[in-house]
């Protein structure tokens, strides 16, 4: 049997929240200098380049964007029924010193995060790193919490979301997946 | 996958994974940092029965590389002189605790053996005149980089085919990813059977050049010299070596491939080793990626 899903974001509404938290990340930074967005790879990269898109609409200026993929850096890769897939590693600007804000889409154990700030601490050494997602689900494992957060979604362990984000925003939603 | 035996075992979507996994590591390898947690608490073990100066050490930096622990096991300082049999030394590198085995010996088929008595992943790190996967995986990454793509390529393998277990891996390699392969060398190195691999076979080294993309040269296991293939060294370098006037025939923009170590003056002339067309010290450098990007997929995949 299908499982029953459920749309909990139509797309005026993502794009409504995206655009609150990028005015939350630019008015907590003070600016936007200094600032970088790095999109955790795969379902973070579109929301890092929207925020910024936000961004330079309502400051008029261009914000660096990077994507991170930590499959290198997972505590379980051996442990996945699915083999993590490596994807592009792109970050073509210099960390050190810089405030990198870590976009990913769901927020949900804590573990990519741990992950992600792994790999970034490798890169360089950042003057800060904040966290913005669109979904957090709950279900925390570590000591990690996101300063940006689209919308909170009370969540059990058994169901699933699923947020598409993609060139086109009036097909973006955010589902939940429930059973199998 | 849980061994890498050889490239026979692999299907085409395997191999292009593994090139793209590569690709990470070679980021990797670019940063200041160039290391990962990946392998953390895992243990390599390089176990080589022939000699080997590069291979070992392109996986002994890529084990490093990914945080795990690496032991070297080699034949002069083990037991296998004193007449230990080859599954009892592997048995006891079991014992000691190892999660990957990377095997090199001077028959064909001991990394296939031993994939059968060991819980841990055997990687052939070339078995006699078998198969040498990581090499062929590290050259298609290099093509890679360089061409863009396979289809179409026209690649031409240059030297002992026969004994060659580097040529062989590379043909099925090429072949799999739809490159055009040509053997090119003396009718007593390059036998015509190999053209069941589906490959073309040249004993006209001008000819064998011609338009090609790629030309792979091979070393001249000069060990084997008077066993009568060639007559002498001069002649093998007139007839089958690789000059400037010989790569003017490939492709203007041919990259010239090399496993090493090179002959200078037998199967390569100088000039051309060190030209801007030789691609041979930067296979040096993916050989860690690839093999990074080996041990991983391994792991990966329980």
């Amino acid at each position: 049997m299908e499982g029953i899903e459920k749309v909990l974001m139509q797309s005026d509404e993502i794009e409504r929240t995206l655009r609150r938290m990028a005015h939350q990340i630019v008015e907590y930074n003070r600016g936007v200098e200094e600032l970088c967005l790095v999109g955790i790879q795969q379902g973070g990269v579109a929301i890092a380049q929207r925020l910024a898109e936000y961004i330079k609409r309502t400051e008029g200026r261009d914000v660096p964007v990077g994507s991170l993929d930590i499959a290198f850096y997972r505590d379980d890769i051996t442990k996945r029924p699915q083999p993590p897939k490596v994807r592009k590693t792109d970050i073509p600007f210099d960390i050190e010193d810089k405030v990198v804000v870590l976009v990913d889409d769901v927020l949900y154990t804590g573990r990519s995060i741990r992950a992600a700030m792994d790999a970034l601490m490798d890169m360089g050494r950042p003057a800060r790193i904040q966290l913005a997602v669109l979904v957090d689900r709950g279900h925390r494992e570590l000591p990690i919490r996101a300063d940006f957060v689209g919308r909170e979604i009370p969540t059990s362990r058994l169901e699933h979301i699923e947020v598409s984000i993609g060139d086109k925003p009036s097909h973006d939603r955010v589902v939940l997946k429930t059973g199998r | 996958m849980r061994h890498l035996l050889g490239i026979r075992d692999l299907k085409r979507e395997e191999i292009e994974e593994i090139l793209e996994t590569a690709e990470g590591f070679a980021d990797v390898l670019k940063r200041d940092i160039k290391k990962v947690p990946t392998l953390r608490g895992k243990t390599v073990v390089n176990l080589f029965f022939e000699p080997s100066t590069r291979t070992r050490t392109s996986f002994e930096l890529a084990a490093k590389r990914l945080s795990a622990d690496v032991i070297n096991f080699s034949v002069p300082t083990s037991a296998v002189v004193k007449g230990e049999s080859l599954i009892d030394t592997a048995m006891t590198i079991q014992a000691l605790g190892a999660d990957f085995v990377v095997v090199r010996h001077s028959c064909s088929g001991v990394p296939h053996l031993l994939s059968r008595h060991l819980r841990a992943s055997v990687i052939n790190a070339g078995d006699g005149i078998n198969e040498h996967p990581t090499q062929a995986l590290l050259d298609a990454f290099t093509i890679k980089r360089h061409k863009g793509g396979f289809k179409g390529l026209k690649v031409a393998i240059v030297g002992d085919i026969l004994h060659s277990r580097v040529a062989k891996s590379n043909i099925r390699c090429l072949k799999t990813l739809g490159a055009e392969v040509r053997l090119v060398g003396p009718p007593t190195l390059v036998p015509e059977g190999f053209r069941e691999e589906g490959v073309e076979v040249y004993w006209d080294m001008d000819e064998g050049l011609r338009g090609v993309d790629v030309i792979m040269m091979l070393r001249i296991q000069l060990e084997r010299q008077d066993r009568g293939f060639f007559p002498s060294k001069n002649e093998y370098f007139r007839l089958w070596g690789l000059t400037p006037e010989r790569l003017s025939l490939a492709a203007r923009d041919a990259i010239v491939m090399h496993p090493g170590p090179m002959n200078r003056g037998i199967e390569i002339d100088t000039d051309v080793a060190d030209s801007e067309r030789s691609v041979i010290l930067e296979q040096v450098t993916n050989g860690i990626a690839t093999r990074m990007a080996v041990l991983y997929t391994l792991a990966v995949n329980p």
